[in-house]
């Protein structure tokens, strides 16, 4: 099962970087490949089971499932309903953990999917590289240096 | 339960920081010893279930996952109360640049009163000094980029469980004969190294006490010539016998229990009869503290259960215990009736919480107590003074009232009649503090229970000190009457 894998370092304690992320509707804020987000139902941001629909810059639309929350432990999964991506079973996993002998947090985002075996290689680069990299680094420009 | 999570960044590679973490024998310090042990049974590679010494400390891997980069381990012995303790490391890569991120957990459970001093020493001395450790030894890797040394790691800043060898000189106090105070005598000794199970201490006060005299005197069988008297002190602890748990050197400790011997500048104590000293009691303070307030303890609690609106007499109310007794009663809510010798005696009682001190000296308090009481009399009688006053503080008991008779200033109780207690259906009671502390489980709590009564703020301080070779002098004014509340003897 193909898999994704990107983690960086914040500048920013844990609790302030979850705050930005926790909403399930905040995509366009802080995932730069995303144009536009709502959640279906008027459901809140924050109610497991909710749907998010989306679309991104390029003119793709998704739909994903909130499956967890966690403030205690910073962390949100979520699963792909509907995407032009030709993935199925797809699972993230968004987890931030506090550096305790400073201000700032580790952050770890991992997705496991299915898909044509050629196709893998080239998935893995484009979620990573494209959209989840992108999302850390555009956290780390909102908290600071590096 | 606690549980204590620390994490750091380190700039090395994933592979570079598991392969120093994962080899057991070398990698962590084991907490709080001095340098990394040996794998017992001398095993060459850290395998699930090897467990490595250090000293007292035998830590166990308990758990080691090569594609999660984690590893788990425990104590297996500790001569901190460090109870369950397990530790889980875990590794992260950190994909945008070269670093990775370790994240330290670690829990265990412990006596309340000691919960912070160990989460910050577990804390400073275990898992920052592991990260210490590894960062550096990561940084010498990257720098020679030779294959990392496995050799000892001293740590800087970890105290050293030192063993002093060989005897110790002190000057004590010593009884030759009983008598007065005149037979206490300044003399020198040797302390030879604590045996199993004991701990040799440098104290730095010794509380005095009613029952030294008694000891002194020969009224109570405690001390046989020639000896040294003495059953309560705060200090350090220098070392440690076999098997003793819980304690090392450098540690504040107090006690008070027998045998006797505390006037002296160096002893060995029982390890079960100490207690640690939290943090914000000084030592002084704790040595005049500790056989009068779990006195107070006890007797307020255990002996007989105060409860709020009790009318409670407590007889000599300006004494060691007494002053005590009355704080403690009325934070309990009690009414407090007290009685002192001396008009400056009722002030300072009055001061520590005492509603109606009483000028009395051990008789003739009926009268005060019945009038104050509006004829009820008081619930429960706390009376140290002994044959002076017991009959009388028989008839100040209230029916079904409690008369708690525990020292005997004044000299040994009168034969009575027991059927006296028929009158008022009154219960007698002559406990001896001792044999509530005998189990060190209920040493520890009621330790616990007299250090957070100090935390908020009973006054326990000592209000006479004395140099240890003014023994005698103290003993003459604790017998002339002329102390008020605890006082100390300083080495
Ligand atoms: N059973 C236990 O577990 C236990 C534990 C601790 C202490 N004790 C007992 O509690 C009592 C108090 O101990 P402490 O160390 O705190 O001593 P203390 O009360 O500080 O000192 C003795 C005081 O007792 C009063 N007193 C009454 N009659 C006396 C007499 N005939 N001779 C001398 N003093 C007399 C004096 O106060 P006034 O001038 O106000 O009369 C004197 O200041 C002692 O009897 C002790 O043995 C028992």
């Amino acid at each position: 099962m193909p898999r994704v894998y990107v983690s960086s370092v914040i500048d920013a304690p844990a609790e302030r970087v979850w705050a930005e992320i926790r909403d399930f509707n905040a995509l366009p804020r802080w995932v730069p490949a995303v144009a536009e987000s709502r959640i279906e139902g008027n459901a809140p941001g924050d109610q497991v089971g909710c749907v998010r629909a989306f679309t991104l810059k390029d003119g793709g639309a998704l739909r994903e499932k909130l499956l967890a929350l966690s403030d205690f432990d910073y962390a949100v999964s979520y699963s792909i309903l509907e995407s032009p991506m030709g993935v199925s079973n797809y699972v993230a996993t968004l987890r931030l953990a506090p550096v305790t002998d400073g201000e700032r947090c580790f952050a770890e985002w991992t997705a496991e999917f299915e898909c044509e075996p050629a196709r893998a290689e080239d998935l893995v680069e484009r979620i990573g590289r494209g959209v989840f990299q992108p999302a850390f680094d555009e956290l780390k420009k909102k908290f600071g240096r590096r | 339960m606690v549980e204590i999570v620390r994490s750091t960044v380190l700039d090395a590679p994933l592979e570079a920081v598991w392969q120093l973490l994962r080899d057991f024998a070398t990698a962590v310090p084991i907490p709080v010893a001095d340098a990394v042990g040996a794998l017992e049974g001398g095993k060459d590679a850290a395998s699930v279930g090897a467990s490595r010494i250090a000293g007292p400390w035998r830590e166990r891997l308990i758990e080691l996952d090569e594609r999660n980069h984690s590893l788990r381990t425990c104590l297996v012995d500790s001569p901190l109360p460090l109870y369950g303790y397990v530790a889980r490391q875990q590794l992260r890569r950190i994909t945008d640049g070269e670093g990775t991120f370790w994240q330290w957990r670690a829990s265990f459970a412990t006596d309340p009163y000691r919960e912070a001093d160990l989460v910050a020493r577990v804390a400073d001395e275990v898992i920052a000094a592991g990260f210490a450790t590894i960062r550096a030894r990561v940084a010498r890797t990257r720098a020679s980029s030779s294959l990392p040394s496995v050799s000892r790691v001293a740590r800087a800043s970890a105290p050293v469980a030192r063993r002093e060898e060989g005897p110790i000189e002190t000057s004590l106090v010593m009884v030759s004969r009983h008598g007065g105070p005149e037979v206490l005598e300044n003399a020198q000794a040797n302390v030879l190294p604590p045996g199993p199970g004991q701990v040799r201490v440098r104290q730095t006060a010794i509380g005095l006490n009613y029952i030294d005299v008694y000891c002194r005197t020969g009224a109570y069988p405690l001390l046989t010539p020639p000896g040294t008297p003495g059953m309560e002190a705060a200090g350090q602890v220098i070392d440690v016998g076999d098997g003793v748990v819980g304690f090392l050197p450098g540690d504040r400790v107090v006690y008070a229990a027998p045998p006797v011997g505390a006037y002296a500048g160096v002893r060995n104590v029982t390890a079960d009869s100490l207690v640690i000293i939290p943090d914000g009691i000084d030592d002084e303070t704790a040595a005049a503290a500790m056989l009068k307030g779990l006195s107070a303890e006890y007797l307020l609690n255990r002996v007989h259960r105060v409860r709020a609106g009790d009318r409670v007499l407590v007889h000599s109310a300006a004494g060691g215990v007494g002053l005590l007794l009355c704080q403690w009663a009325k934070k309990l809510g009690a009414v407090v009736l007290g009685t002192v010798s001396t008009p400056d005696k009722a002030r300072l009682a009055r001061e520590h919480g005492c509603d109606y001190p009483i000028i009395s000296r051990g008789t003739d308090f009926l009268k005060p107590v019945q009038d104050a009481t509006k004829g009820k009399g008081c619930d429960v009688v706390y009376d140290g003074i002994g044959r002076a006053s017991f009959l009388e503080s028989f008839e100040a008991l209230a029916p079904l009232g409690h008369l708690v008779s525990y020292g005997q200033a004044s000299g040994a109780l009168a034969p009575f009649d027991p059927a006296i207690l028929s009158r008022k259906s009154a219960s007698l009671s002559r406990p001896v503090l001792f044999h509530y502390t005998a189990n060190p489980e209920t040493l520890r709590a009621m330790a616990a229970n007299l250090f957070a009564a100090i935390g908020e703020g009973l006054r326990a301080s000592p209000r006479q000190r004395y140099k240890l070779s003014d023994a005698a002098r103290a003993h003459r004014d604790l017998e002339g009457r002329r102390t008020v509340g605890a006082s100390v003897l300083v080495p």
